[in-house]
């Protein structure tokens, strides 16, 4: 039992869950959403700070959420810095497959970055417990809310 | 001493519940999750079914099924045997002084729901009052708010103690000459906390003309509840808390209140004469049953009934009593992990939370242990509020309970510890 579980919480997860990085509200950001799942009350708010080029200088997250959601939206601000604007989302498109599929997609995403990708491929335990997947998704589903000039957000 | 234990007297008078042989009711209980036995923690959600109540079901729709209340062959006679039968029935579970003061609805929200659109059109004017409590479920908070949107009424909400009992100099405070109805939970399905409506009830009663409806959904399940004694003007619940199928609840009324309320929704069966000019109403619980009912439901609900009175409340109470002492004590002795909901009288509900993990993350590592509790805020996000917590773990016992499941939770409990450190 602890086997299959320990696919979930990797260390890195649990680690990203206790301490998770760019926990702070910045005094300087461009794009804000707030997320909410009401079935279970998890609550993110990104802050994102884009440039004139579309691309993505800082990220940064504040919340209260389960290990799973808080440690996604770590490792997402971590990996969407220095990224466009469409590979954001292409990374997102790709990381939501990564979640709910076993096999990669038949053709990637254009404009994915590779190497971000495998640093969320430590999620991918999640794709055994489908009620969790959208606790792996909110902070991706904020971020793009916010890049689309969405304010709120809510997915269940 | 709680008034759960006193309604279950010690000594040699209350036979015992055979729990092994209550288990062997209930087929589900039979099935594994993950390699493991079930143990089923979520019956404050939704209770399993014993097979009585499924072979009921399968029993009308096999030799007997019909609409009821409209042919004159045979079939819609033994029909309506059978649905009016379960209204007998559920009238002596509460107690009701006439089965004419029971009306079938979906379910305890559509019963709130009736009693705030046919009592706030009748009876409520802008600026009336209605009390609720803190502990109230989201399905006795949001009828209210939309009726307060509708006709300007003011919705009133008597605090909660940290102990998780409700303030009761705030209730006295808070009546007043313009409250008009009171809307009370019997039993906190968040919290498990048991609410003295006979009390709330009476000081309401002395201060003025208000009513008083209790959604009592998870007081029928576990305690015998008398309508009359506890001076209640509307008391609800929903089948499915009690052991029967969802898709069913009762609304209790008194008779004259019922046959003073306007209908809630049109249709056939709650007519005496319809022309295109005037149509004229059925008295109650008639009036407020348009439609085809739900009559398998209704056979499942009437079947749940006799199984519970079967084994008889007092014997219920002890058993899950037990159980929610042995849990409280067992869970208490985890360092990190806090309780909400910690009043002297108590049903058989234990909502808490961990230091280490969020309760969702509990959940996850419970289910693969073959624990099913609920995570989350239960449907009554303002007592998760009040704890300032967004959600916690709630594990609900019922008559099917054992000791052995309280340690699998407490093991399951464990290793949540062991994995998150």
């Amino acid at each position: 039992m602890l086997d299959e579980l320990r696919e979930l919480y990797q260390e890195v997860i649990l680690d990203h869950g206790k301490h998770p990085r760019n926990f702070r509200h910045p005094d300087e950001s461009n794009r804000n959403a707030h997320g909410y799942n009401p079935m279970c009350g998890d609550t993110l708010f990104i802050y994102l700070t884009v440039d004139e080029d579309g691309v993505i200088q800082d990220c940064a997250f504040k919340g209260k959420g389960c290990a799973i959601s808080l440690a996604s939206a770590s490792l997402m601000t971590e990996t969407l810095k220095g990224l466009k604007e469409s590979q954001a989302r292409a990374l997102f498109e790709r990381f939501h497959w990564l979640c709910t599929h076993d096999e990669p997609p038949e053709h990637e995403p254009e404009d994915l970055d590779a190497e971000a990708i495998e640093r969320l491929e430590v999620l991918a335990g999640v794709r055994e417990f489908p009620v969790r997947v959208k606790c792996a998704t909110l902070a991706w589903h904020t971020m793009t809310a916010a890049l689309d000039g969405q304010q709120e957000v809510s997915t269940e | 001493m709680s008034t759960l234990m006193q309604a279950a007297p010690g000594g040699n008078s209350v036979k015992a519940l055979d729990v092994e042989r209550v288990r062997a009711d209930f087929p589900i209980l039979e099935r594994e999750v993950y390699g493991r036995p079930l143990v089923y923690l979520d019956s404050a959600a939704s209770a399993q079914k014993p097979r009585a109540v499924i072979s009921a079901m399968t029993g009308i729709m096999e030799t007997c099924y019909a609409n009821v209340h409209r042919g004159v062959h045979r079939l819609s006679q033994e029909s309506t045997d059978i649905f009016e039968g379960a209204r007998t029935k559920a009238a002596g579970l509460l107690n009701a002084a006439s089965s004419d003061e029971i009306v079938f609805t979906r379910g305890a929200t559509e019963a709130i729901n009736l009693v705030a659109h046919s009592f706030g059109d009748a009876f409520l004017e802008a600026g009336d009052e209605v009390i609720i409590s803190a502990l109230e479920h989201h399905s006795n908070i949001v009828p209210w708010q939309l009726l307060r949107d509708r006709k300007g009424i003011v919705l009133k909400v008597i605090p909660l103690l940290d102990d998780g009992t409700l303030d009761r100099e705030a209730f006295s405070a808070l009546l007043g000459p313009r409250t008009k109805l009171v809307a009370l939970t019997h039993i906190s399905n968040a919290l498990g906390s048991v609410v003295p409506v006979k009390e709330m009830i009476a000081e309401a009663k002395a201060r003025g003309d208000i009513t008083v409806l209790v959604d009592g959904c998870q007081a029928v399940p576990h305690m015998a509840v008398d309508v009359q004694d506890l001076g209640a003007d509307l008391y609800t619940f929903s089948a499915h808390k009690l052991y029967g199928p969802s898709g069913i609840g009762v609304l209790y009324g008194r008779k004259e209140l019922l046959n003073a309320l306007p209908p809630y929704q049109g249709g056939g069966e709650m007519i005496s004469s319809v022309t295109f000019e005037k149509s004229t109403w059925k008295p109650a619980p008639h009036r407020f049953e348009a439609g085809t009912p739900a009559i398998v439901e209704a056979a499942g609900l009437g079947a749940a009934i006799d199984y519970v009175q079967s084994l008889d409340y007092a014997a219920i109470q002890a058993h899950e009593q037990g159980l929610l002492s042995y849990a409280t004590a067992r869970l208490s002795e985890i360092e990190s992990l806090r309780i909400y909901g910690t009043g002297p009288d108590k049903a058989a509900i234990v909502s808490f939370t961990l230091d280490q993990a969020h309760p969702h993350d509990i959940g996850t590592i419970l289910d693969r242990a073959g624990v099913a509790v609920r995570a989350g805020h239960h449907c009554a996000q303002p007592v998760m509020d009040r704890f300032d917590v967004a959600a916690t773990v709630r594990a609900s016992f019922g008559l099917y309970n054992s000791e052995a499941e309280v340690d699998a939770l407490v093991a399951a409990v464990h290793k949540v510890k062991e994995l998150f450190g």
